[in-house]
Protein backbone atom coordinates (compact mmCIF):
# COMPACT_ATOMS: atom_id res chain seq x y z
CA UNK A 1 0.00 0.00 0.00
CA UNK A 2 1.25 3.43 -0.89
CA UNK A 3 1.73 5.93 1.92
CA UNK A 4 -0.68 8.29 0.18
CA UNK A 5 -3.48 5.73 0.41
CA UNK A 6 -2.88 5.35 4.13
CA UNK A 7 -3.53 9.07 4.41
CA UNK A 8 -7.02 8.63 2.98
CA UNK A 9 -8.29 5.31 4.26
CA UNK A 10 -10.41 5.20 7.41
CA UNK A 11 -11.59 2.46 9.74
CA UNK A 12 -14.43 0.40 8.30
CA UNK A 13 -16.29 0.22 11.58
CA UNK A 14 -19.15 2.68 11.54
CA UNK A 15 -18.89 3.65 15.21
CA UNK A 16 -15.29 4.85 14.72
CA UNK A 17 -16.32 7.58 12.25
CA UNK A 18 -17.13 9.98 15.06
CA UNK A 19 -13.99 9.36 17.11
CA UNK A 20 -10.93 11.59 16.72
CA UNK A 21 -8.62 8.72 17.65
CA UNK A 22 -9.70 6.70 14.63
CA UNK A 23 -7.65 8.75 12.18
CA UNK A 24 -4.98 8.29 10.98
CA UNK A 25 -4.76 4.52 11.08
CA UNK A 26 -1.48 3.19 12.44
CA UNK A 27 0.86 0.78 10.72
CA UNK A 28 1.84 -2.29 12.75
CA UNK A 29 4.58 -4.72 11.74
CA UNK A 30 5.08 -2.80 8.54
CA UNK A 31 7.50 -4.07 5.95
CA UNK A 32 8.55 -1.44 3.46
CA UNK A 33 9.58 -1.61 -0.13
CA UNK A 34 10.80 1.08 -2.47
CA UNK A 35 9.21 0.87 -5.89
CA UNK A 36 10.39 3.01 -8.78
CA UNK A 37 7.54 4.93 -10.41
CA UNK A 38 7.51 7.65 -13.04
CA UNK A 39 7.77 11.07 -11.45
CA UNK A 40 4.47 12.94 -11.90
CA UNK A 41 4.72 16.51 -10.57
CA UNK A 42 1.17 17.28 -11.71
CA UNK A 43 -0.29 14.45 -9.72
CA UNK A 44 1.50 15.58 -6.57
CA UNK A 45 0.28 19.14 -7.09
CA UNK A 46 -3.24 17.86 -7.70
CA UNK A 47 -3.40 15.64 -4.66
CA UNK A 48 -1.39 17.58 -2.08
CA UNK A 49 -4.19 19.98 -1.05
CA UNK A 50 -6.23 16.94 -0.02
CA UNK A 51 -3.46 15.32 2.02
CA UNK A 52 -3.88 15.63 5.77
CA UNK A 53 -0.39 16.86 6.65
CA UNK A 54 -0.50 16.17 10.39
CA UNK A 55 -1.58 12.59 9.76
CA UNK A 56 1.08 12.21 7.12
CA UNK A 57 3.72 13.32 9.63
CA UNK A 58 2.47 10.76 12.14
CA UNK A 59 2.49 8.00 9.53
CA UNK A 60 5.93 8.99 8.26
CA UNK A 61 7.27 8.95 11.80
CA UNK A 62 5.92 5.47 12.42
CA UNK A 63 7.52 4.24 9.23
CA UNK A 64 10.85 5.83 10.11
CA UNK A 65 10.89 8.96 7.96
CA UNK A 66 11.19 11.61 10.67
CA UNK A 67 12.35 14.60 8.62
CA UNK A 68 9.08 16.04 7.35
CA UNK A 69 8.66 19.83 7.57
CA UNK A 70 6.16 21.10 10.12
CA UNK A 71 3.86 22.70 7.60
CA UNK A 72 2.54 21.54 4.30
CA UNK A 73 4.46 22.95 1.29
CA UNK A 74 2.24 25.51 -0.38
CA UNK A 75 2.44 28.18 -3.07
CA UNK A 76 5.94 28.59 -4.49
CA UNK A 77 7.27 25.52 -2.70
CA UNK A 78 5.14 23.44 -5.05
CA UNK A 79 7.28 24.55 -7.97
CA UNK A 80 10.53 23.34 -6.44
CA UNK A 81 11.39 20.10 -8.11
CA UNK A 82 13.30 18.75 -5.11
CA UNK A 83 10.31 19.15 -2.77
CA UNK A 84 8.02 17.45 -5.25
CA UNK A 85 10.51 14.65 -5.80
CA UNK A 86 10.81 14.05 -2.08
CA UNK A 87 7.05 13.94 -1.75
CA UNK A 88 6.79 11.62 -4.73
CA UNK A 89 9.29 9.30 -3.07
CA UNK A 90 7.40 9.23 0.18
CA UNK A 91 3.80 9.25 -1.04
CA UNK A 92 3.95 7.04 -4.11
CA UNK A 93 7.18 5.07 -4.21
CA UNK A 94 7.22 3.93 -0.60
CA UNK A 95 5.09 0.82 -0.40
CA UNK A 96 4.05 -1.08 2.69
CA UNK A 97 3.94 -4.63 1.42
CA UNK A 98 3.17 -6.43 4.66
CA UNK A 99 1.63 -5.44 7.96
CA UNK A 100 -1.57 -4.13 9.45
CA UNK A 101 -3.35 -0.81 9.45
CA UNK A 102 -4.93 -0.51 12.87
CA UNK A 103 -7.56 1.93 14.03
CA UNK A 104 -6.60 3.92 17.14
CA UNK A 105 -10.16 3.83 18.41
CA UNK A 106 -11.44 0.28 18.10
CA UNK A 107 -8.03 -1.35 17.68
CA UNK A 108 -9.43 -4.52 16.20
CA UNK A 109 -10.47 -5.36 12.64
CA UNK A 110 -7.42 -3.86 10.97
CA UNK A 111 -6.86 -3.59 7.25
CA UNK A 112 -4.41 -6.36 6.43
CA UNK A 113 -1.62 -6.15 3.90
CA UNK A 114 -1.63 -7.83 1.48
CA UNK A 115 -5.41 -7.82 1.61
CA UNK A 116 -6.31 -11.38 0.75
CA UNK A 117 -4.28 -13.18 3.39
CA UNK A 118 -6.92 -12.60 6.02
CA UNK A 119 -10.13 -13.99 7.31
CA UNK A 120 -12.66 -11.72 5.74
CA UNK A 121 -12.34 -8.28 7.24
CA UNK A 122 -15.78 -7.37 6.07
CA UNK A 123 -17.56 -10.02 8.01
CA UNK A 124 -15.54 -9.20 11.09
CA UNK A 125 -16.96 -5.72 10.83
CA UNK A 126 -20.47 -7.09 10.55
CA UNK A 127 -19.96 -9.35 13.51
CA UNK A 128 -18.57 -6.44 15.50
CA UNK A 129 -21.79 -4.59 14.83
CA UNK A 130 -24.09 -7.41 15.85
CA UNK A 131 -22.10 -8.05 19.04
CA UNK A 132 -22.91 -4.55 20.12
CA UNK A 133 -26.57 -5.21 19.54
CA UNK A 134 -26.39 -8.31 21.70
CA UNK A 135 -24.80 -6.31 24.47
CA UNK A 136 -27.60 -3.80 24.32
CA UNK A 137 -30.18 -6.53 24.58
CA UNK A 138 -28.39 -8.08 27.58
CA UNK B 1 -28.82 -16.76 -19.71
CA UNK B 2 -27.85 -17.41 -16.13
CA UNK B 3 -26.72 -14.52 -13.98
CA UNK B 4 -23.87 -15.10 -11.50
CA UNK B 5 -25.75 -12.76 -9.15
CA UNK B 6 -28.49 -15.38 -8.86
CA UNK B 7 -26.14 -18.22 -8.01
CA UNK B 8 -23.96 -17.26 -5.03
CA UNK B 9 -22.74 -14.19 -3.12
CA UNK B 10 -19.82 -12.50 -4.92
CA UNK B 11 -17.11 -13.51 -2.45
CA UNK B 12 -18.08 -17.16 -2.83
CA UNK B 13 -18.96 -17.12 -6.52
CA UNK B 14 -15.55 -15.75 -7.48
CA UNK B 15 -13.49 -18.55 -5.98
CA UNK B 16 -9.97 -19.33 -7.15
CA UNK B 17 -11.21 -21.14 -10.22
CA UNK B 18 -13.79 -18.54 -11.32
CA UNK B 19 -11.33 -15.69 -10.69
CA UNK B 20 -8.71 -17.31 -12.85
CA UNK B 21 -11.23 -18.00 -15.60
CA UNK B 22 -12.52 -14.44 -15.43
CA UNK B 23 -9.05 -12.96 -15.68
CA UNK B 24 -7.69 -15.19 -18.43
CA UNK B 25 -10.72 -15.25 -20.71
CA UNK B 26 -9.85 -13.08 -23.70
CA UNK B 27 -13.53 -12.41 -24.35
CA UNK B 28 -14.10 -10.96 -20.90
CA UNK B 29 -10.83 -9.02 -21.09
CA UNK B 30 -11.91 -7.41 -24.35
CA UNK B 31 -15.32 -6.48 -23.04
CA UNK B 32 -13.77 -5.08 -19.86
CA UNK B 33 -11.28 -3.05 -21.88
CA UNK B 34 -14.03 -1.56 -24.05
CA UNK B 35 -16.11 -0.65 -21.04
CA UNK B 36 -13.16 0.89 -19.20
CA UNK B 37 -12.33 2.99 -22.26
CA UNK B 38 -15.91 4.18 -22.43
CA UNK B 39 -15.94 4.99 -18.73
CA UNK B 40 -12.68 6.95 -19.04
CA UNK B 41 -14.17 8.87 -21.94
CA UNK B 42 -17.14 9.77 -19.75
CA UNK B 43 -14.92 10.76 -16.81
CA UNK B 44 -12.99 13.09 -19.10
CA UNK B 45 -9.97 13.47 -16.80
CA UNK B 46 -7.49 16.11 -17.91
CA UNK B 47 -4.61 15.48 -15.49
CA UNK B 48 -3.19 12.57 -13.45
CA UNK B 49 -5.85 11.78 -10.86
CA UNK B 50 -6.62 9.62 -7.87
CA UNK B 51 -9.35 7.15 -8.83
CA UNK B 52 -11.40 4.67 -6.85
CA UNK B 53 -12.15 1.40 -8.61
CA UNK B 54 -15.25 -0.09 -7.04
CA UNK B 55 -15.34 -3.86 -7.44
CA UNK B 56 -11.88 -3.87 -8.98
CA UNK B 57 -11.70 -7.67 -9.10
CA UNK B 58 -8.42 -8.83 -10.55
CA UNK B 59 -7.50 -5.31 -11.61
CA UNK B 60 -8.38 -5.60 -15.30
CA UNK B 61 -9.80 -2.09 -15.42
CA UNK B 62 -7.31 -0.68 -12.91
CA UNK B 63 -4.45 -1.81 -15.09
CA UNK B 64 -5.79 0.35 -17.87
CA UNK B 65 -6.01 3.35 -15.56
CA UNK B 66 -2.28 3.04 -14.88
CA UNK B 67 -1.60 2.79 -18.58
CA UNK B 68 -3.36 5.96 -19.74
CA UNK B 69 -0.83 7.92 -21.80
CA UNK B 70 0.46 11.30 -20.54
CA UNK B 71 -1.11 13.00 -23.61
CA UNK B 72 -4.53 11.82 -22.42
CA UNK B 73 -4.02 13.09 -18.89
CA UNK B 74 -2.62 9.92 -17.36
CA UNK B 75 -1.27 7.80 -15.85
CA UNK B 76 -3.74 7.72 -12.99
CA UNK B 77 -3.20 6.39 -9.50
CA UNK B 78 -5.95 4.11 -8.30
CA UNK B 79 -7.26 2.33 -5.24
CA UNK B 80 -9.37 -0.79 -5.65
CA UNK B 81 -12.04 -2.33 -3.45
CA UNK B 82 -13.48 -5.80 -3.85
CA UNK B 83 -15.24 -8.35 -1.72
CA UNK B 84 -13.82 -11.49 -3.35
CA UNK B 85 -10.47 -12.53 -1.80
CA UNK B 86 -9.65 -14.83 -4.70
CA UNK B 87 -10.04 -12.00 -7.18
CA UNK B 88 -7.67 -9.84 -5.13
CA UNK B 89 -5.26 -12.76 -4.97
CA UNK B 90 -5.13 -12.85 -8.74
CA UNK B 91 -4.64 -9.08 -8.78
CA UNK B 92 -1.69 -9.42 -6.37
CA UNK B 93 -0.13 -12.14 -8.47
CA UNK B 94 -0.45 -9.93 -11.53
CA UNK B 95 1.29 -7.13 -9.58
CA UNK B 96 -1.16 -4.38 -10.45
CA UNK B 97 -0.11 -0.88 -9.43
CA UNK B 98 -3.18 0.09 -7.41
CA UNK B 99 -3.67 -0.48 -3.68
CA UNK B 100 -6.22 -3.15 -2.91
CA UNK B 101 -8.78 -3.37 -0.13
CA UNK B 102 -10.87 -6.35 0.79
CA UNK B 103 -14.14 -4.68 1.61
CA UNK B 104 -17.86 -4.86 1.01
CA UNK B 105 -19.07 -1.79 -0.88
CA UNK B 106 -22.52 -2.36 0.55
CA UNK B 107 -21.14 -1.33 3.94
CA UNK B 108 -19.89 2.03 2.79
CA UNK B 109 -16.72 3.46 1.32
CA UNK B 110 -14.00 3.69 4.01
CA UNK B 111 -12.20 6.82 2.84
CA UNK B 112 -11.97 10.39 4.04
CA UNK B 113 -14.42 12.87 2.51
CA UNK B 114 -13.23 14.39 -0.74
CA UNK B 115 -10.50 11.81 -1.34
CA UNK B 116 -10.97 10.89 -4.98
CA UNK B 117 -11.07 12.81 -8.23
CA UNK B 118 -13.19 10.14 -9.82
CA UNK B 119 -14.62 6.69 -9.35
CA UNK B 120 -15.09 3.89 -11.80
CA UNK B 121 -16.98 0.66 -11.43
CA UNK B 122 -17.22 -2.03 -14.08
CA UNK B 123 -19.89 -4.71 -13.74
CA UNK B 124 -20.11 -4.55 -9.98
CA UNK B 125 -22.93 -2.57 -8.46
CA UNK B 126 -25.72 -4.91 -9.56
CA UNK B 127 -24.36 -7.22 -6.84
CA UNK B 128 -25.64 -4.70 -4.29
CA UNK B 129 -29.19 -5.67 -5.20
CA UNK B 130 -28.64 -9.02 -3.50
CA UNK B 131 -28.99 -9.21 0.25
CA UNK B 132 -27.27 -12.30 1.59
CA UNK B 133 -28.48 -12.12 5.16
CA UNK B 134 -31.78 -11.09 6.64
CA UNK B 135 -30.35 -8.12 8.56
CA UNK B 136 -29.47 -6.19 5.41
CA UNK B 137 -31.66 -5.04 2.54
CA UNK B 138 -30.71 -4.15 -1.04
CA UNK B 139 -32.03 -0.63 -0.47
CA UNK B 140 -29.90 -0.24 2.65
CA UNK B 141 -26.80 -1.53 0.91
CA UNK B 142 -27.31 0.76 -2.07
CA UNK B 143 -27.90 3.70 0.25
CA UNK B 144 -24.72 3.10 2.26
CA UNK B 145 -22.70 2.60 -0.89
CA UNK B 146 -23.86 5.72 -2.71
CA UNK B 147 -23.70 7.91 0.38
CA UNK B 148 -20.15 6.69 1.05
CA UNK B 149 -19.18 7.21 -2.57
CA UNK B 150 -20.69 10.68 -2.64
CA UNK B 151 -18.72 11.71 0.42
CA UNK B 152 -15.44 10.23 -0.78
CA UNK B 153 -15.48 12.11 -4.09
CA UNK B 154 -14.24 15.68 -4.25
CA UNK B 155 -16.53 18.46 -5.45
CA UNK B 156 -16.78 18.46 -9.21
CA UNK B 157 -15.73 14.80 -9.31
CA UNK B 158 -17.45 12.20 -11.40
CA UNK B 159 -18.26 8.54 -11.09
CA UNK B 160 -19.08 6.15 -13.90
CA UNK B 161 -20.62 2.83 -12.96
CA UNK B 162 -21.25 0.25 -15.65
CA UNK B 163 -23.69 -2.38 -14.44
CA UNK B 164 -26.00 -5.16 -15.56
CA UNK B 165 -29.44 -4.66 -14.06
CA UNK B 166 -31.59 -7.77 -13.95
CA UNK B 167 -34.70 -5.81 -14.88
CA UNK B 168 -36.14 -2.30 -14.96
CA UNK B 169 -36.91 -2.44 -11.26
CA UNK B 170 -33.24 -2.95 -10.39
CA UNK B 171 -32.26 -0.28 -12.85
CA UNK B 172 -34.49 2.34 -11.30
CA UNK B 173 -33.66 1.18 -7.78
CA UNK B 174 -29.94 1.76 -8.41
CA UNK B 175 -30.29 5.11 -10.15
CA UNK B 176 -32.86 6.21 -7.57
CA UNK B 177 -30.47 5.40 -4.72
CA UNK B 178 -27.73 7.44 -6.42
CA UNK B 179 -29.99 10.46 -6.82
CA UNK B 180 -31.14 10.21 -3.22
CA UNK B 181 -27.49 10.27 -2.08
CA UNK B 182 -27.12 13.65 -3.79
CA UNK B 183 -25.55 12.77 -7.13
CA UNK B 184 -26.53 14.33 -10.40
CA UNK B 185 -27.30 11.16 -12.31
CA UNK B 186 -27.92 10.03 -15.83
CA UNK B 187 -27.73 6.84 -17.85
CA UNK B 188 -25.83 6.11 -21.00
CA UNK B 189 -26.78 2.99 -22.90
CA UNK B 190 -24.54 1.55 -25.60
CA UNK B 191 -26.11 -0.67 -28.25
CA UNK B 192 -29.57 -0.47 -26.66
CA UNK B 193 -31.92 -3.35 -27.32
CA UNK B 194 -29.17 -5.78 -28.34
CA UNK B 195 -27.54 -8.61 -26.47
CA UNK B 196 -24.43 -6.48 -26.06
CA UNK B 197 -26.22 -3.53 -24.53
CA UNK B 198 -24.16 -1.85 -21.83
CA UNK B 199 -25.57 0.50 -19.27
CA UNK B 200 -23.48 3.27 -17.68
CA UNK B 201 -24.67 5.25 -14.72
CA UNK B 202 -22.94 8.62 -14.92
CA UNK B 203 -22.81 10.48 -11.60
CA UNK B 204 -21.62 13.99 -10.88
CA UNK B 205 -20.85 15.61 -7.55
CA UNK B 206 -21.57 19.27 -6.97
CA UNK B 207 -22.27 20.22 -10.57
CA UNK B 208 -18.85 21.37 -11.71
CA UNK B 209 -20.58 23.60 -14.25
CA UNK B 210 -23.04 20.89 -15.11
CA UNK B 211 -25.67 21.77 -12.52
CA UNK B 212 -26.63 18.20 -11.85
CA UNK B 213 -27.22 17.65 -15.53
CA UNK B 214 -25.20 14.92 -17.13
CA UNK B 215 -26.17 15.76 -20.69
CA UNK B 216 -23.17 18.10 -20.56
CA UNK B 217 -20.95 15.09 -19.95
CA UNK B 218 -21.72 13.53 -23.31
CA UNK B 219 -21.54 16.80 -25.26
CA UNK B 220 -19.27 16.41 -28.23
CA UNK B 221 -19.24 12.62 -28.07
CA UNK B 222 -20.01 10.73 -31.23
CA UNK B 223 -23.04 8.51 -31.68
CA UNK B 224 -24.81 9.67 -28.56
CA UNK B 225 -28.49 10.53 -28.60
CA UNK B 226 -29.81 12.43 -25.62
CA UNK B 227 -33.17 11.23 -24.38
CA UNK B 228 -34.11 13.71 -21.70
CA UNK B 229 -36.85 12.19 -19.60
CA UNK B 230 -37.35 15.47 -17.75
CA UNK B 231 -37.98 17.40 -20.96
CA UNK B 232 -40.51 14.83 -22.10
CA UNK B 233 -42.26 14.98 -18.76
CA UNK B 234 -42.27 18.77 -18.89
CA UNK B 235 -43.77 18.72 -22.37
CA UNK B 236 -46.55 16.40 -21.35
CA UNK B 237 -47.34 18.44 -18.27
CA UNK B 238 -46.99 21.71 -20.14
CA UNK B 239 -49.54 20.75 -22.79
CA UNK B 240 -52.46 20.92 -20.33
CA UNK B 241 -52.20 17.25 -19.54
CA UNK B 242 -53.25 14.46 -21.89
CA UNK B 243 -55.65 15.19 -24.79
CA UNK B 244 -59.23 15.59 -23.61
CA UNK B 245 -61.98 13.61 -25.21
CA UNK B 246 -63.44 15.51 -28.14
CA UNK B 247 -60.65 18.01 -28.78
CA UNK B 248 -58.65 18.10 -31.98
CA UNK B 249 -55.66 16.08 -30.75
CA UNK B 250 -58.01 13.39 -29.47
CA UNK B 251 -59.90 13.20 -32.78
CA UNK B 252 -56.66 13.00 -34.77
CA UNK B 253 -55.39 10.22 -32.55
CA UNK B 254 -58.62 8.27 -32.89
CA UNK B 255 -58.65 8.68 -36.65
CA UNK B 256 -55.10 7.41 -36.84
CA UNK B 257 -55.98 4.44 -34.66
CA UNK B 258 -58.93 3.55 -36.85
CA UNK B 259 -56.83 3.92 -39.98
CA UNK B 260 -54.28 1.52 -38.56
CA UNK B 261 -57.04 -0.98 -37.93
CA UNK B 262 -57.90 -0.80 -41.62
CA UNK B 263 -61.19 1.11 -41.22
CA UNK B 264 -62.27 3.66 -43.79
CA UNK B 265 -61.49 7.09 -42.38
CA UNK B 266 -62.32 10.46 -43.90
CA UNK B 267 -59.30 12.41 -45.09
CA UNK B 268 -58.14 15.20 -42.81
CA UNK B 269 -58.96 18.74 -43.84
CA UNK B 270 -58.79 22.16 -42.30
CA UNK B 271 -62.26 21.52 -40.87
CA UNK B 272 -61.24 18.38 -39.02
CA UNK B 273 -61.89 18.69 -35.31
CA UNK B 274 -62.97 22.30 -35.68
CA UNK B 275 -65.93 23.63 -33.74
CA UNK B 276 -69.07 24.42 -35.67
CA UNK B 277 -70.20 27.96 -35.70
CA UNK B 278 -72.84 28.53 -33.10
CA UNK B 279 -76.19 28.00 -34.77
CA UNK B 280 -78.64 30.83 -34.79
Amino acid sequence: MKVITANFVTCAVKECKTSAASFPLHFHDAELEQQELDFQPEFIRNVLPRVDWDSLRITANELGFPSLPETKPEGDALNEEQTLKDLHRLLLETQVIEGKLVCGNCGHQPWMLPPSETPNHVFNAVRGGSKKKEKKRA
Amino acid sequence: MSRPEDILPPDLFYNDNESRKYTTSSRIRNIQADMTHRALELLDLKSPSLILDVGCGSGLSGEMLSEVAPEDGGPHTWVGMDIAPSMLDVALQREVEGDLFLADIGQGVPFRPGTFDAAISISAIQWLCNAETSDVSPEGRLKRFFEGLYASLRRGGRAVCQFYPKNDIQRSMISGAAIKAGFGAGMLEDDPGTKNSKLYLVLTVGGGGLQGDITGVVNGMDDVNVLDARRKAAEVNGARGPARKGDKAWIMRKKEQMQKKGKVVKANSKYTGRKRRIAF
